[in-house]
């Protein structure tokens, strides 16, 4: 068991230092705000693509607030750009799978709980996470860290009450994870 | 010609939505290289065990902001034409929790569940779906939490002016304050036990 673990180990390479990683990062999203004005996001791609898949039944028009995003989106060409931007990080992430000796198709968890538990806990955190993101008007990149690399007081805020909150109840669901 | 290059080039929207794609091409491949696609990696932050989350999250704010600021001294930018999210407090406090509450539970965040199912995490591709259904949920619910959505707007308002300090003396505060979050950091790290995912 050990050895297989090990061979494992050995066949993915190790990851980037975190605080290069940083640097790369903020270049990327230094370039986004250079070239598109504002920075990189994920969670509005879902709205964007939502309203769009659900457009037949809100036609538009309907001042709904799907159908009030997919207007702006049939107006506004450049409100594609997050869900291209997503699709882009699909691709990017493959790539550096692929390069790192990491795609595997797998469910991982901690020894300590079953597969099962996981995904159930995921599908709960995917719902909390999405649902959120509407208020907080993005998620961790759009809202939090676009929004304090744009002095945004909202960006700040956004990423306190993240992790902090974070904080506050990880002891509660410590099984699932330590 | 000044950045952002969506407004100070001509016919620039056909290429700005293909160099949308070369960006999230980068962003997911530094989230992947970054460990960003373990969601035991990620919850690592919130028990110690694995800092990693907030070293590369606060290097890549200080650095964009670093960016974003020499670039104006050089006049390579108009900063008045960057993008500050506008801040409804209530609605910001609101999201915060339940995606705080949502990270814990879930392991991901949506652009780190984005970057995970791209190497084959079944787990992140039933975060995703969870995604879905939350972001639907909102929106088809949406008039029963629109008042406190749209409650108390103070506008695209930025924290160093909130403050009544410089863009610049800002940063250069939060970088002392993130330098002492990277020294708490790695001492925090060599008191948990850690394992590599």
């Amino acid at each position: 068991m050990n050895s297989t673990n090990n061979e494992l180990k050995r066949a993915a390479k190790p990851y980037m230092n975190p605080y290069i990683g940083g640097v790369l990062l903020g270049l990327v999203l230094l370039s986004a705000f250079f070239i598109a004005g504002e920075g990189l996001g994920a969670s509005g791609a879902f709205k964007n693509a939502i309203s769009f898949c659900v457009s037949p039944f809100t036609k538009g028009t309907d001042g709904s607030f799907f159908g009030n995003t997919y207007k702006s989106l049939m107006e506004d060409h450049s409100k594609w750009w997050i869900v291209i931007e997503v699709l882009g990080v699909l691709i990017g992430g493959f790539l550096s799978g692929a390069f790192s000796g990491r795609l595997k198709l797998k469910v991982e968890h901690s020894p300590k709980i079953t597969a099962k538990r996981r995904l159930i806990f995921a599908l709960l955190g995917g719902i909390f996470f999405g649902f959120g993101s509407q208020f907080g008007r993005g998620c961790t990149s759009g809202a939090a860290l676009s929004g304090m690399a744009s002095f945004s007081v909202a960006g700040f805020l956004t990423m306190m009450f993240i992790f902090g909150t974070g904080y506050a109840v990880a002891y509660i669901f410590r099984k699932n994870w330590i | 010609m000044t950045a952002p290059l969506s407004v100070g080039i001509e016919n620039f929207e056909n290429l700005n939505l293909l160099l949308a794609l070369f960006i999230g091409i980068g962003f997911g491949f530094v989230l992947e290289q970054s460990g960003f696609s373990s969601s035991r990696k990620l919850a690592g932050v919130f028990y110690g065990y694995d800092m990693t989350v907030m070293k590369v999250f606060f290097t890549a704010a200080i650095t964009a902001m670093i960016g974003l600021l020499f670039f104006s001294l050089f006049g390579w930018i108009d900063l008045d034409l960057i993008y500050v999210n506008n801040t409804f407090l209530y609605s910001a406090i609101t999201g915060g929790v339940l995606m705080g509450i949502g990270f814990i539970l879930g392991g991901f965040c949506p652009g780190t569940s984005i970057c995970a199912v791209a190497i084959g995490k079944i787990d992140a591709m039933i975060f995703v779906v969870g995604i879905i259904i939350g972001v639907a949920l909102f929106g088809f619910g949406f008039p029963l939490w629109e008042g406190l959505y749209k409650a108390e707007p103070m506008g695209p308002l930025k924290l160093s002016d909130f403050i009544g300090i410089s863009d610049g003396l800002f940063l250069f505060l939060l970088i002392i304050i993130a330098m002492g979050m990277f020294y708490g950091a790695e001492w925090i790290e060599k008191k948990f036990p850690r394992d590599e995912y």
